[in-house]
This record gives structure tokens, C-alpha cells and sequence, in this order.
């Protein structure tokens, strides 16, 4: 059993956790995730990024956005809550180099992956220049964290309610056009602005690595469910990566295969807003009705 | 108890038969096929022993269990103490006596089966198994005083869980480290319900906690924690990695990214570990089967275990496709004919060239080829020789890829100074299971490549005694 240490809401739906996980905390470094199950009898296993860690505390943090029924039900969790299984760190760490000008580019929930990377760049000695956007002004998280770690930061949103108005590339291709020498571009964020960060940096030959989120199970090697197309070779991205090389990945492939479930997906999101109180109660049972008094029969999705 | 027959009366006994659910039934559902023997089909089967002087069952088994002696307290209706016999040398008699092919091991070298049908060792290895279980009691061979010596199990499939139990009635700190979040390897993910129910596993999982060996899940060797942190940090002294060969293989088709196409180690480990063949609880879905096509590509146990699989899930058709001919194929016989029987159909002779799919990324094909055979390689199989323009395609909803598995290089790669083979197998000493890391041994499907359950149980065994020595004498 893996102790949440500390839940705190950072957007509506984005939850951040520091879960007691000592030997994941003390081993793990910028790029890795881990694959957590949130109910032990039926629960599925889902990846999610190591956002920071204290070895010291044998604390790791996560940074979950609820967008279906295992995360919504993790985002109902609290502190003093507990979780069955957090295994990691897992996948390759990030390569982390003094390049010179390094970019980390993070859309919506994908700051938070891009964080630890932009961290450790920033340690190695670069000069890193952070692009974070979101759809709206209170979906833009770690702004702070963000800013204390790069050189200059472009904040962005897509309807203009905060920063900048307009999308992550166009902040992207305006620094290339004013003479930004960039010399490595980190992305990570929904599948089609990866994509589209990887095709304005193409033109110009600047090596992008993106962070891929591909449907996992085990999260070791043993099934490659998480198999990704990179120049037209089959990776398992659990195991390979999640880092790739943008300008090599199929971004189409990736797409389909996330698409795989959504039917059953979304069934099972369904059925879990429908009926919540039996979910919750094989979650957490006193505790969380206490929490949530408002909890209910409740229809519809998020 | 059950008086003793003179041999010749013995013989004229006919071998019990394993009742079994029919096959239109058991086509339906993940409940376990095979039914088990009562108490009077057990007596009258264990009265079929010769009681051989030199029985060559017991070399036969791959961990040298003493049936003779076994079979004589089923007799005597001492159930617990011929399960405390069988423990001696074997800790999952539950699961071995369901899934080993004795029929080349034990059975296949009993006296009987020279003029008679074996003895159905395996059967009657289960009863008692399954008669402990019923009772919530459990036959334990003694264990040795403690040793104060720690040992790390890599893997908790059989090789692991078989060296754990051997270390642990030799009076060592044994400790097995999972990966995944249930222990049992290949016994939880890979073989279905149906022919092993999970409770059975983790039943025998219990009686090893019982016997004192630690269990902790979600531990990544290699990740979670290196090798040197093992023996400098958490003062291991030994370590055995029992890893197996999980790494699946892929055919590098076109069209092999898919959606409805899987390795058979994720198709049966969402099936089996994740439980999405309960899809009314479990949460982790798998592509749908129901009144679909699917085809199974291989001709092993796996692929069995797949393909039977699928049609539980409700697979309208479902196919193996294997590209030499029945005789060649590795999978054991009772698996094929019960594969048969549930409506299995077979294209052997078929080779799949290309995936093909739909604009949105989901499968609607295969193209196949036919094949004849030729001369026989290597294996000493014939050949299977395409058949030039032979091509055509089928509509088929899933694919499901079991052409065997290789070496998963995690912890090769994370532990430096462990040598590895061309195809990142560990090098071992045969006889010794050593490393070429001091204190290192490793043993199973890591070492040999994808073999049985038993062997890797032996490989186990061998690896204890070995450690062992390693503890006692302290010697490399």
C-alpha cells in the first residue's frame, strides 16, 4: 500500500499528489513515470509522470488530470488515503545535456511531465526558455514552478484569458522567427500540438523530443499495448522511451491506437458519474463521504 | 485405509479418467475445464502403483518428486502428509498437477505405461492439492533453523517461487520481488482460468507465506532497485533472478500497429491478470470479441490459451493459424484436442503476410499464405515452403500474435558485469546457475529461453541448492 502524504487541487480536475514511494523517490530521474492501480480487486493500471520527488521524504509527486474513470476516481482520494500499487520509475529518463537554448514546451496537464525534464536541463547548465499554455485561464497550471525554473517564461491560452492569446507553436514560431538561436525543444501535451510542434521545428532541423502517451498495461516491456511507430521502426514506448525524436514519430498511428477503447472507455465513465457512492465507498468509505457531502446520483460527464 | 492389492489386480484396474465440463458448456465460460477426482476415483487410481523399488516417475519429474510415497498415504487416506511429502520438493503441487505435460515427464516414464496407461500421477498430485485447499489446512515439510542469511528472489513466477520455497525450508530470509502487482508470473498473467483458477495460485502463494517466504509486489529490479543497492543497502546476500522470457515477439508485418492486434502476452494479461473477461467489474477493457472473427497466429500452448480465450470473450469464429501442420505443432496434445472440441478452427498451412485495416486505424483483415513443408531444419521439423501466388485475404476483427517470447533485458541492462548471450539470455553456469556476478545466480526461462512451468520449477530447485552452498561455505 503507497500513502498519499499530501492531494491538492492545482485546476478544476488537475490533482496534485505526493505519495510515500521511498525506493521510487530515491532512484528516479527527470523523464520516468509510474504505473499506479487505484482500487485493488478491478482496478486497471495507468501511467502517469513522476513529476518531482524528495529522496529525503521518500515522497514522489504525480499530477493527474481527470479525464476518465480511473483518474476521477483517483482525484476523489485525499491525504491519508492510500493507493494499492505505484510501481517505478519506469521508461528511460530524459537525455539531459547542456545543449545551450533549450525550449520545454507544456500544453494543459503536459507541463506537468515537461516540468522535471526542465528542471534538469536547467541544472545541466542551459538556458531554458519555458512555453506553457491551456485552454483557459484556470487550466494553466505550475505557473510558478514554471517560472522559477526557466529563463524566460510565455504563458498562453488558447481564448486569451490569461497571457498571451494564441497556441504554444505560434509562441514557438515567433521566437525561431525574432533569431532565437534554439538548440533542443522538449513538448509535451495533447497529441495534436506535439505534432504540430514538431512541424515548426522541421523546417529548421532543431532536434525535438517529444514525451508519448500511449495505451500501457504492464509498463515493463512485457505485452508492447504501449507500441509506437519512430522512423517507421516499432518501439515500445514503456520500455524505449516515452522520449522520442518528433520529427520520427507517426503521430497518426499514435492517435488511432489511443482511440483503441474509447467506446468501453467512456461506458465506464458513464456508468461510474451514474453511480458513484458504491466506487466510492470500495474506495474509501467513512472518509469520503464526509469529504464530499455533496456527493450524489449525478448525471452526465465532466 | 484402503487395503493394498496384489500388482496383478492392480493392472487390471482401468486408469481413472479426469471428469471434465463439456465442451459446448465450457465453450462459454472461464470456469476451469477439468473437474478434478473425488475421493473414490483417487483411491482406485492410486491403487493402479506398482510401488516400484526404483521408481522412474520420481526421475522423470523435473524437481524429483517422491510419487511412490506420495501415492501410498493417498492410500492410506493421509491427505495432509502426502501433501507435506510432495512440498518437500515441489511448492505448487495445485498448479502442477494441472498444467505440467506429464505425459513427458512423470507419466511418460512410469512402469505401466509400458503395457497399461500411466499412472495419472498429475491427477491424483492435484487431488491432494486441491483436498488441502478444501480444508484451509496445509501439509508443511519441516523447516531448517534459521540461517540469518538473506536471500532476493528476482521474479515470482515458478523458477522463483520454487527456489524460494527450497531456501526458505533450508532456514534462510527469503524474499521474492514482483514486478507486477500479483505474484505468479506466467501463472496469473499468461495461463488462463480455465485451466488454472487464480485462487489456486494464490492458495499456494499462502502456504508459502505460511513456510515464511516474504512477498513484495511492485518492485522492478533494476528500477525500483538496482542490484548494488540489493546487497549494499538492503543486505541481501544472495540473489536469484528468475525474470523468465517475457519480451513478446512480433512478426514486423505491415499493418502489425493496428488496433485489434496484440501480442498474446498483452491479450492474455488484460484477460487473465487484468480480469476483462469479467468485464461487468473489471476496469481495463480489451478490444471486442463478441460474435467477431479472431485469429490466433502460432501453434503452442500459447496460442491454445489464446485462441480459447477468444472464444469465451464470444468470438464468432475463431482461428489458429499456423504455418506447419498439425503433427508439427508444439502445443500439447489434450490442449489441441480441447481447442478442437470448444469449436477451435484450424488453418495450418497458413502464413499471415499483412495486417490490413480501415482508414481509423482498426483491423478488418489478414492476408495469408499457403504453405507446404519441405525438407526438415534444423528442429528437425520440415520446413514450411509459401506457396507462390497462393495469397488471400480473410476478414478477421482481432489478431493475436503468439509466435513465442525472447529475453526482457531490464534487469541485463541496469546491472552491470551480469553476462548475457547473443539473444540477452543470462549466462549461467549449468550446473551451478552462478553468474558472472559474484553472489548472482539466475535460473528459468531467463537462462533457457521459453520452456514449461516444471522446468522452470527445476531450474529453481537446482538454484537453491546451489545458493545454498554459496551461503554455507561462503565459496564463489
Amino acid at each position: 500500500m503507497f500513502a498519499i502524504a499530501e492531494a491538492t487541487f492545482l485546476a478544476p480536475d488537475v490533482k496534485r499528489f505526493r505519495i510515500e514511494a521511498p525506493r521510487v523517490a530515491r532512484n528516479r530521474k527527470a523523464g520516468q513515470f509510474v504505473i499506479v492501480r487505484v482500487e485493488a480487486e478491478h482496478g486497471e493500471r495507468i501511467p502517469l509522470t513522476i513529476a518531482d520527488s524528495d529522496p529525503e521524504a521518500g515522497t514522489i509527486t504525480i499530477i493527474v488530470q481527470g479525464v476518465g474513470k480511473t483518474t476521477k476516481m483517483l482525484n476523489r482520494l485525499e491525504a491519508g488515503d492510500t493507493l494499492p500499487d505505484v510501481v517505478g520509475p519506469l521508461g528511460e529518463p530524459s537525455d539531459i545535456q547542456n545543449f545551450g537554448t533549450v525550449v520545454v514546451v507544456g500544453g494543459g496537464v503536459g507541463t506537468a511531465i515537461a516540468y522535471p525534464t526542465a528542471v534538469a536541463m536547467k541544472q545541466a547548465g542551459n538556458r531554458v526558455l519555458g512555453i506553457v499554455g491551456a485552454r483557459t485561464r484556470e487550466l494553466l497550471i505550475l505557473e510558478e514552478e514554471m517560472s522559477a525554473t526557466t529563463d524566460e517564461l510565455h504563458l498562453m491560452t488558447d481564448d486569451g484569458s490569461y497571457g498571451q492569446q494564441g497556441f504554444v507553436t505560434q509562441k514557438l514560431q515567433q521566437l525561431i522567427d525574432e533569431g532565437e538561436e534554439i538548440d533542443h525543444v522538449l513538448a509535451i501535451g495533447p497529441i495534436p500540438m506535439m505534432a504540430a510542434i514538431a512541424d515548426v521545428t522541421r523546417p529548421y532541423d532543431i532536434k525535438t523530443v517529444v514525451s508519448l502517451n500511449p495505451i500501457m498495461v504492464d509498463g515493463t516491456g512485457m505485452c508492447g499495448g504501449c507500441r509506437v511507430t519512430v522512423g517507421g521502426v516499432s518501439k515500445f514506448a514503456c520500455v524505449d522511451g516515452p522520449e522520442f525524436d518528433a520529427h520520427e514519430v507517426d503521430f497518426k498511428i499514435l492517435s488511432q491506437r489511443n482511440k483503441m477503447y474509447r467506446e468501453r472507455e467512456k461506458r465506464s465513465l458513464e456508468e461510474f458519474e451514474m453511480a458513484p457512492q458504491p466506487e466510492l465507498d470500495r474506495v474509501h468509505a467513512c472518509h469520503l463521504q464526509q469529504e464530499h457531502p455533496e456527493v450524489g446520483p449525478r448525471v452526465g460527464g465532466a | 485405509m484402503a487395503e493394498r492389492l496384489p500388482p496383478k489386480q492392480r493392472t487390471k484396474i482401468p486408469r481413472q479418467e479426469m471428469p471434465e465440463q463439456n465442451a459446448k458448456q465450457r465453450a462459454g465460460n472461464f470456469e476451469e475445464v477439468n473437474q478434478g477426482f473425488g475421493f473414490a476415483i483417487a483411491e482406485k487410481e492410486a491403487q493402479r502403483c506398482l510401488e516400484c523399488t526404483d521408481p522412474k516417475c520420481m526421475h522423470g519429474c523435473p524437481v524429483g518428486v517422491q510419487v511412490r510415497e506420495f501415492v501410498d498415504l493417498v492410500l492410506e487416506g493421509e491427505y495432509l502428509q502426502a501433501a507435506a511429502k510432495i512440498r518437500e520438493d515441489n511448492v505448487l503441487p495445485a498448479v502442477t498437477g494441472r498444467v505440467c505435460p506429464q505425459e513427458n515427464q512423470c507419466e511418460g516414464a512410469c512402469i505401466l505405461s509400458k503395457r497399461f496407461s500411466p499412472l495419472a500421477i498429475g491427477h491424483l498430485e492435484r487431488f491432494v492439492a486441491d483436498y488441502e485447499r478444501s480444508t484451509g489446512l496445509v501439509g508443511l515439510p519441516e523447516r531448517a533453523p534459521d540461517t540469518g542469511k538473506k536471500v532476493a528472489i528476482v521474479g515470482s513466477g515458478p523458477a522463483g517461487l520454487s527456489c524460494a520455497g527450497d531456501l526458505a525450508l533450508r532456514g534462510h530470509d527469503v524474499t521474492v520481488l514482483e514486478a507486477l502487482h500479483e505474484i505468479g508470473g506466467v501463472l496469473v498473467y499468461g495461463i488462463p482460468e480455465f485451466r488454472l483458477p487464480k485462487d489456486v495460485v494464490r492458495g499456494e502463494v499462502d502456504n508459502m507465506r505460511k513456510m515464511g517466504v516474504k512477498f513484495e509486489t511492485n518492485v522492478v529490479v533494476g528500477k525500483t532497485v538496482t542490484m548494488d543497492q540489493l546487497f549494499d543497502e538492503e543486505g541481501y546476500d544472495a540473489v536469484f533472478i528468475a525474470t523468465g522470457a517475457g519480451l513478446p515477439k512480433f512478426m514486423n508485418l505491415p499493418g502489425e500497429h493496428l488496433g485489434g492486434v496484440y501480442s498474446a502476452n498483452e491479450f492474455l494479461t488484460r484477460v487473465n491478470l487484468m480480469k476483462a473477461y469479467d468485464s461487468d467489474q473489471s476496469d481495463s477493457p480489451i478490444y471486442e470479441c463478441r460474435d467477431r472473427n479472431v485469429a490466433v497466429m502460432g501453434g503452442g500452448n500459447t496460442a491454445m490459451d489464446a485462441v480459447r480465450s477468444a472464444l469465451r470473450l464470444g468470438a464468432k469464429n475463431a482461428f489458429i493459424v499456423y504455418r506447419r501442420g498439425q503433427e508439427e505443432m508444439p502445443a500439447r496434445k489434450e490442449e489441441v484436442h480441447h481447442a478442437m472440441d470448444e469449436g477451435v478452427q484450424f488453418l495450418n498451412l497458413h502464413n499471415p503476410v499483412e495486417f490490413v485495416g480501415d482508414d481509423e486505424g482498426y483491423l478488418t483483415g489478414v492476408k495469408l499464405q499457403k504453405m507446404e513443408l519441405g525438407e526438415p531444419d534444423e528442429s528437425g521439423r520440415r520446413r514450411p515452403v509459401p506457396i507462390e501466388g497462393s495469397e488471400f485475404e480473410m476478414p478477421i476483427d482481432v489478431a493475436v500474435i503468439a509466435i513465442g517470447t525472447g529475453a526482457n533485458p531490464l534487469v541485463q541492462s541496469t546491472t552491470p558485469g551480469l553476462e548475457t548471450n547473443q539473444w540477452g539470455y543470462i549466462v549461467a553456469d549449468e550446473e551451478s546457475l552462478r553468474t558472472s556476478r559474484r553472489g548472482v545466480f539466475a535460473g528459468g526461462d531467463i537462462v533457457s529461453g521459453a520452456a514449461t512451468v516444471i522446468l522452470a520449477m527445476g531450474a529453481g530447485r537446482t538454484a537453491a541448492r546451489s545458493i545454498h552452498d554459496y551461503l554455507v561455505t561462503g565459496e564463489w
